[in-house]
């Protein structure tokens, strides 16, 4: 444990935007993640636990999509489209199978499905790690905002990730649509009664969650390594986003990410070797204090 | 019955004439040595199981070329650990005791490697490290088995060196406060102690003035980045490696961080890591772990060319261990005119062969401590372009010989 550390940071400026921004962009890609994990929740009341193989596959086909195309608007785009497409895929011919049963057997097939495309990665692209690169466009050198460093591609990373969350919390707030998915989290059977085409609705969600899933690991392929169960590491981190927000709430998702990813960046100054745990304990104290998570009331 | 008679007839007859008639395909046809290897080849890891199956292959098949162990060709048979200890000593056991290897040729990770040196212990099989850094495997006594034997490098070599040539290279330029980065686990925490105790034994005056210990196979190193340079170390040292060395890489590429502070990264000359950077900085300092100019001799540029050729990719670190050890073996088998393993752990000891990996183009099998010495360790700084690291100074043996015996006398390991 180093105060003196957190505390000289915390009253530095050039630390304070420094340690910020890392926290934030940390958090972004985690809020990308977890927003598609607990908007198919908060829907569908499932668990995805392959939702780690969705931001997995969308890095790799960002990755080979840029590798062939150079261009890196295409690579992110394609993740995000491909995903979409694997999610319908994926709900149409295995989660909704299994709609209403066990959890246990929910669990087995998403288990399933993350091995599967663990080996189909290590088949088509080999078992060796893979890196993007940083796009042309932005090996640039770093901003210096009040004596802190921030890299311009983050920059652009914290407005797209923004930029597609609040579009997605806009569209599930006014449009006719967001409405039907919200009903939908309600009561599926009275908007099936209403004769809104559920089965559509239930794979329009599982292509939103994957779709998110794949940008953010399009975005998130210049700078990360692209390893056949790559989606593990950041799953477990985004259910704990999820738990501390409140399963099915977006916005707590975005709050959650955004504190946890500060937790991450201040704590490393102030507990280097308790970083980890810290974002545990902060999780406990939630659930202790509101078992629902911090907007658990709120359905989407 | 008339089938039974003629089955007779023939197996009568074959016995009678086969060994008049084929003397010299008798002997092609010698019992193979069955060479049993366990390793990852499954997970994230299997990359390291696939580049010593590579070598071993390359190597088995120049062996069996020139006649095999004393006459007997060799038969690998290879097995998948899946990254576990305990599995890697299951499969170790049943390599000997169920396919009849009379060699094992052990290619685990350091967790591994003691598990089956075990087993190589409880079964009095002649086993071959080819993997496993860790020193005390064989310098630690409690530790070290009688048929067991390692062609792998060690730590304790890697960081005597890189504590002599960091402490060089901060000389030069008054480099005096230093950070560290290394992975969070024993290996992590381990080497990065040794390097920087070496680093103060030849430079007293290094002050170390921050330490970030991520998780092994963390996606995110951008809290780690930001924390070092907000420490402003002049220095840093790390001990990462692979995918977590790339991505680690990767985002200090755009916080500028080596332009920040000197980089001192120990796994960084391994071809893997090396061609899986895209925006490689310039003048990282770095050990070899394996590249074709260290040594930089026509013996290890042809190896590394024709494993590159062969499998169109680059050798890694694990490739030029696992050759060395099949290199000992047929020298050994050489010196001894017999594959039997008793004789091979008897010819071992000691044992002095060519080999391209070689710092002055021989290794030896150290008797003592039944270790490889002599292999080529250097430290040179990186090129955005191949061959990605140049200036390769390699190290002086008699200061590592020093610093090591002092090392295991402070330990006990004697």
């Amino acid at each position: 444990m180093d105060l003196d550390a957190l505390l000289d940071c915390v009253t530095t400026s050039s630390c304070l935007v420094t340690q910020s921004t890392s926290g934030l962009i940390v958090g972004m890609l985690l809020f990308m993640v977890a927003a598609g994990l607990t908007l198919i929740f908060g829907v569908l009341k499932i668990v995805n636990f392959a939702h780690g193989t969705f931001y997995m596959l969308g890095a790799y086909l960002a990755y080979t999509v840029f590798t062939a195309t150079g261009s890196y608007t295409l690579g992110v785009l394609a993740a995000g489209a491909g995903m979409a497409v694997f999610g319908v895929v994926f709900e149409r011919g295995l989660i909704s199978r299994v709609y209403g049963a066990n959890v246990l057997m929910q669990l087995l097939i998403c288990y399933a499905v993350v091995l599967i495309c663990d080996d189909l990665v290590k088949i088509i692209w080999g078992a060796d790690f893979y890196a993007m690169g940083m796009p042309p466009a932005f090996q640039v050198p770093p901003l210096f905002i009040a004596g802190g460093v921030v890299p311009p591609f983050y920059l652009l990373l914290i407005v797209v990730a923004l930029v597609i969350g609040g579009g997605l919390g806009l569209s599930l707030g006014v449009t006719k649509l967001g409405k039907i998915v919200r009903a939908a989290a309600h009561n599926p059977d009275m908007v099936s009664a209403l004769g809104i085409n559920t089965t559509l609705l239930y794979s329009l969600v599982f292509a939103m969650g994957g779709a998110l899933a794949g940008f953010a690991g399009g975005l998130a392929a210049p700078v990360r390594s692209l390893t056949p169960g790559m989606g593990f590491s950041i799953l477990i981190e985004s259910f704990i986003v999820t738990v501390i927000g409140g399963m099915g709430s977006i916005g707590g998702a975005l709050i959650a990410a955004v504190v946890l990813g500060l937790i991450r960046s201040f704590g490393t100054i102030g507990f280097p070797l308790f970083t980890e745990g810290l974002m545990y304990i902060a999780m406990i104290i939630i659930l202790v204090s509101k078992p629902s998570g911090l907007f658990g009331k709120e359905i989407v | 019955m008339t089938k039974r008679m003629l089955t007779r007839r023939s197996a009568i007859a074959s016995a009678a004439v086969l060994p008049l008639a084929t003397p010299h395909i008798a002997g092609a046809q010698a019992k193979a040595v069955r060479i049993g290897m366990q390793a990852t080849f499954s997970g994230p890891l299997a990359q390291s199981g696939i580049t010593h199956r590579n070598a071993i292959e390359m190597e088995v098949e120049r062996i069996n070329a020139a006649g095999g162990l004393a006459g007997r060709p060799i038969e690998m048979i290879y097995r998948d650990s899946k990254s576990q200890p305990q599995e890697a000593a299951r499969v170790a056991r049943e390599l000997v005791n169920t396919d009849g290897c009379e060699l094992l040729l052990d290619a685990e990770s350091s967790a591994g490697s003691f598990a089956v040196q075990e087993v190589a212990r409880d079964l009095g099989v002649l086993c071959m490290h080819s993997s496993s850094e860790t020193s005390s495997l064989t310098a630690d006594p409690k530790y070290r088995a009688p048929m067991s034997f390692r062609s792998s490098r060690q730590g304790i070599h890697d960081a005597i060196v890189g504590g002599a040539y960091a402490a060089k290279v901060a000389d030069a330029n008054k480099l005096t406060k230093w950070a560290t980065c290394s992975p969070d686990y024993a290996y992590g925490r381990d080497t990065t102690a040794q390097f920087m105790e070496y680093l103060q034994h030849f430079k007293p005056d290094i002050e170390i003035i921050a330490q970030a210990w991520p998780k092994l196979g963390s996606p995110d190193y951008t809290e780690v980045i930001t924390k070092l340079i907000q420490a402003k170390p002049q220095a840093m040292y790390s001990a990462l490696y692979g995918g977590d060395l790339t991505a680690f890489i990767n985002q200090g590429n755009i916080y500028a961080l080596f332009a920040a502070m000197k980089v001192f990264s120990v796994n960084l000359a391994d071809y893997t890591a090396l061609t899986a950077i895209k925006n490689l900085p310039k003048g990282i300092y770095t050990g070899n772990r394996y590249v074709v100019t260290c040594p930089d001799t026509p013996a290890n540029h042809a190896w590394g060319d024709a494993y590159r050729k062969r499998y169109n990719e680059y050798p890694t670190n694990w490739s030029w261990e696992s050759a060395t050890g099949m290199m000992f073996y047929e020298g050994a088998a050489k010196k001894a005119s017999s594959a039997d393993p008793k004789k091979l752990a008897e010819a071992l000891r000691g044992l002095k062969i060519d080999c391209p990996f070689g710092a002055g183009g021989t290794v030896t099998m150290r008797a003592d401590d039944q270790t490889c010495v002599g292999y080529a360790i250097g430290w040179g700084t990186t090129v955005p372009q191949a061959p990605f690291v140049e200036g390769v100074k390699t190290a002086d043996w008699g200061v590592i010989f020093e610093m090591e015996a002092e090392w295991k006398k402070k330990n006990g390991f004697n």
